[in-house]
């Protein structure tokens, strides 16, 4: 029985030290796309060009680093907060060695050229089946342990974690959809104007709930706890959630205005997308006013630091998200770099930043130590990802709308001011900029990487016993 | 509503949005019932988590109740204006078409005169005159770099217009044709017909007709008799090409897809393809004079 008694940490520990590992080579593929946008010269034979590459740095970062640090938070989250070991430690195990496989595959078909042409959803059929297979384990796992818990009420992170794993079943299921051709080959099941929507109903919604409400299930837990603080106010919680669940699912439409969508559809995808501001901003309220009464720890530790900045971020992103959807300003920012500069906003800024905290929180408890080997170290990541972010964000700002106002002047006779050329050739010092951001952030998870590895072998891994329930739960 | 098989979506989807609208208004009232007194702190719910998670149960802030109310009431405002609930229209006849239809029409109206001007001129006079030269370089800049390189001097492929080198000729009608009918150059492939040798032998005859030295004699003179049974049918007996049908001169050196042996042996083998669009309906009449006018001058500037 001593295996009842602790928790399952030994599936936290892999997915913790993953994240940081698939972070770094996630980063590193997107620092090389960035180098290729400055230096032409690096796109290498047909395995290594920016078109291959460009989603291999997507996948990466987003199921590879982000996926990892939601597989290792929720597990962890799950546990202590439903006062039970997991439901199943075999199947935990498979979901960990399930998604790595995922992972190493995407790294293999992507460059060599197997793509079903989708963005965030590149992988071939037998992948996405692979990925179905995981994900249903996920869930059996995560919602088995809600269902065994031993404290009545179920904490806010996990309605979050729990609202991401249906939804994400949902967009994976509906979107990939295909017709297999061949082992590697499919065809997707909607058409046209059809197909473009599904699309990016799907891709939108892997915003709102991969990278959104799985990552605030993951700042109402780690925030509270890093500051000590109770959260500010349930009754917030309630009302954002809710509408942030229903309202996210509405927005998809505004990736595709002023094309072959039915106007109706646009206009749709705009309002929600408006309305979706409020919900949004519910969660960073929630997690800012919840430091209110420790403002004072902001000082000495860095790991709420990227906390609060994560937080910073998100309320800059999901205020920047609204306006880009509305459909005079989306004529401006809409093909631009802008459009890069805000997911990079919500990116490096949100996911990574809260993920890098919370796991700089889980990475001394999973193995027996009272902090991180160096906190001065932390200091420093921070420092560098927060410079890193500033660069990228502000030279794909500028970028971004200096091409918007370029390709729309107009000369006095009607003709284009600019050859679409001259609006590259403005673009072309901002992609240095970019390049040397992306460095900076990914020279900061490679100091990370140091410090988590000095932790390890200094520590041992322990699982916590599980206290028993107390009386007023 | 043409976007669907059935009426029946329409209603469906104006009352499922009218409903998310009012969804989201519920919710907000549904948790304004309790308020703070002035001075009081706000409670922890009583609900404790994993040791020392608590919840407070502070009310929801009112600059923010404020914008979210905000945005519910641009909704509806914006769903009454706009496209949006399908069964509904809209009270502003709003549509995308519309609102490019009326853009151009502005355009049109504005730019039209601009253009008109120098219709009643020929095209060496247009050409001449520098107002109408920038402003046919401008569209040129806007239309034709794509293929023809903001030099003009074309790409493997695209013909240069700057070498006074004509597929289809270089007078002034030539080029109006050219641009309002676009053109559609095609070589057959001769690779099936010809076997891998005879290919050979009518390259190294082409070769030579070039005046190019890098050609091997013996293969040169087996080509020739290919060529006049053949290729002559379109090129022309003497090599020289025929503008009415855009078979290219092969005795000079100007190439529209390569001069090396290995290239010929490629065009020969499996033709050539090659299409310029037809710009009469897209740009009208005014814009392709211009046009016609600007690549008209500079018909020897690079010779």
């Amino acid at each position: 029985m001593e295996n009842q008694a602790t928790y399952n940490y030994t599936v936290v520990r892999q997915f913790a030290i993953m994240t940081v590992v698939w972070g770094i080579v996630g980063m590193l593929v997107g620092v090389i796309c960035a180098a290729q946008m400055f230096w032409p010269e690096l796109n290498i034979g047909p395995y290594l060009h920016f078109g291959r590459l460009r989603p291999l740095h997507t996948n990466a970062v987003i199921f590879a680093f982000g996926g990892c640090a939601l597989f290792a938070t929720s597990y962890y989250v799950v546990q202590r907060t439903c006062n039970v070991r997991l439901i199943s430690d075999k199947l935990a195990a498979f979901t960990f060695w399930g998604w790595q496989l995922v992972i190493v595959l995407a790294a293999i078909t992507l460059p060599l050229g197997y793509t079903s042409g989708k963005e965030y959803a590149e992988l071939e059929w037998p992948i996405d089946i692979l990925i179905t297979v995981v994900w249903v384990a996920y869930a059996i796992v995560f919602f088995g342990t809600i269902a065994i818990r031993k404290i009545k009420h179920i904490y806010v992170a996990n309605w979050f974690y729990g609202a991401f794993i249906l939804a994400v079943a949902l967009l994976h299921l509906v979107n990939s959809a295909a017709m297999p051709v061949t082992a590697m080959k499919s065809y997707s099941a909607y058409s046209g104007a059809v197909d473009a929507m599904v699309q990016w109903w799907y891709g939108h919604n892997a915003v709102g709930f991969f990278l959104t409400a799985a990552f605030l299930g993951m700042m109402y837990y780690f925030v509270p706890k890093q500051a000590g603080r109770p959260v500010y106010s349930y009754r917030l919680s309630v009302v954002h959630f809710w509408a942030l669940i229903f309202t996210y699912m509405w927005a998809g439409p505004h990736h595709l205005h002023y094309t072959a969508l039915p106007d109706w559809t646009q206009s749709l995808g705009m309002v929600f997308s408006l309305i979706l501001l409020a919900p949004s901003w519910g969660g960073m309220i929630n997690g800012i006013m919840t430091l209110s009464g420790a403002w004072h720890k902001l000082r000495t530790d860095p790991i709420l630091k990227f906390m609060v900045t994560a937080l910073s971020f998100y309320g800059m992103s999901t205020f920047e998200g609204p306006m880009m959807a509305i459909k005079s300003v989306n004529a401006l920012s809409h093909y631009t770099d802008w459009t890069v500069g805000h997911v990079h906003s919500g990116a490096l800024g949100w996911v990574a930043m809260i993920s890098i905290g919370s796991i700089y929180y889980l990475i001394p408890r999973l193995f027996g130590r009272e902090q991180m080997w160096s906190v001065k170290l932390i200091e420093t990541h921070f420092w560098m990802a927060t410079l890193g972010v500033v660069l990228y964000i502000a030279s794909m700002w500028i970028s971004g709308v200096t091409q918007g106002l370029m390709w729309r002047a107009i000369n006095s006779d009607g003709t284009l001011t600019y050859a679409f050329i001259d609006a590259v050739k403005a673009s072309y010092p901002y992609y240095f900029i970019r390049f040397l951001g992306g460095l900076l952030y990914l020279s900061g998870m490679i100091l990370m990487l140091y410090n988590v590895l000095r932790t390890v072998f200094e520590g041992k891994a322990v699982d916590a016993k599980i206290p028993a329930v107390s009386a007023h739960a | 509503m043409t976007d669907f098989t059935s009426g029946f979506w329409g209603y469906f989807i104006a009352t499922v949005a009218i409903l998310g609208v009012v969804f989201c208004a519920y919710l907000l009232l549904s948790q304004m019932k309790v308020k703070l007194q002035k001075g009081e702190k706000a409670q922890v719910t009583g609900h404790k988590w994993d040791g020392d998670l608590e919840e407070y149960n502070n009310p929801l802030p009112g600059w923010w109740v404020g914008m979210f109310v905000l945005t519910l009431v641009f909704a509806v405002g914006y769903f009454w204006l706009y496209p949006g609930l399908v069964v509904m229209g809209n009270a502003k006849g709003w549509s995308q078409e519309g609102q490019h239809k009326e853009e151009v029409a502005k355009a049109d109206a504005k730019y039209q005169a601009l253009y008109d001007k120098y219709a009643k001129l020929d095209i060496p006079a247009v050409a001449q005159d520098k107002e109408a030269n920038a402003m046919g370089k401008r569209l040129f800049m806007t239309y034709c770099v794509q293929c023809h390189g903001a030099d003009a001097r074309g790409a493997k492929g695209f013909p240069n217009l700057t070498d006074g080198d004509w597929l289809y000729g270089g007078k002034p009608e030539n080029i109006l044709e050219t641009l309002n009918k676009g053109r559609h150059g095609q070589m057959p492939a001769f690779g099936a017909a010809f076997g891998e040798e005879k290919v050979r032998d009518a390259a190294n005859y082409v070769l030579k007709i070039s005046g190019s030295p890098a050609f091997n004699d013996v293969r040169a003179e087996r080509g020739a008799e290919t060529f006049k049974q053949v290729c002559a049918a379109c090129h022309g007996a003497d090599g020289k090409g025929n503008q009415s049908i855009g078979a290219p001169n092969l005795t000079d050196k100007t190439w529209l897809y390569g001069g090396s042996e290995a290239t010929i042996v490629e065009t020969i083998t499996n033709g050539r393809d090659n299409v310029m669009p037809a710009w009469k309906e897209f740009l009208g009449d005014g814009k392709v004079h211009l046009l016609a006018a600007y690549v008209y001058s500079l018909r020897d500037s690079n010779k």
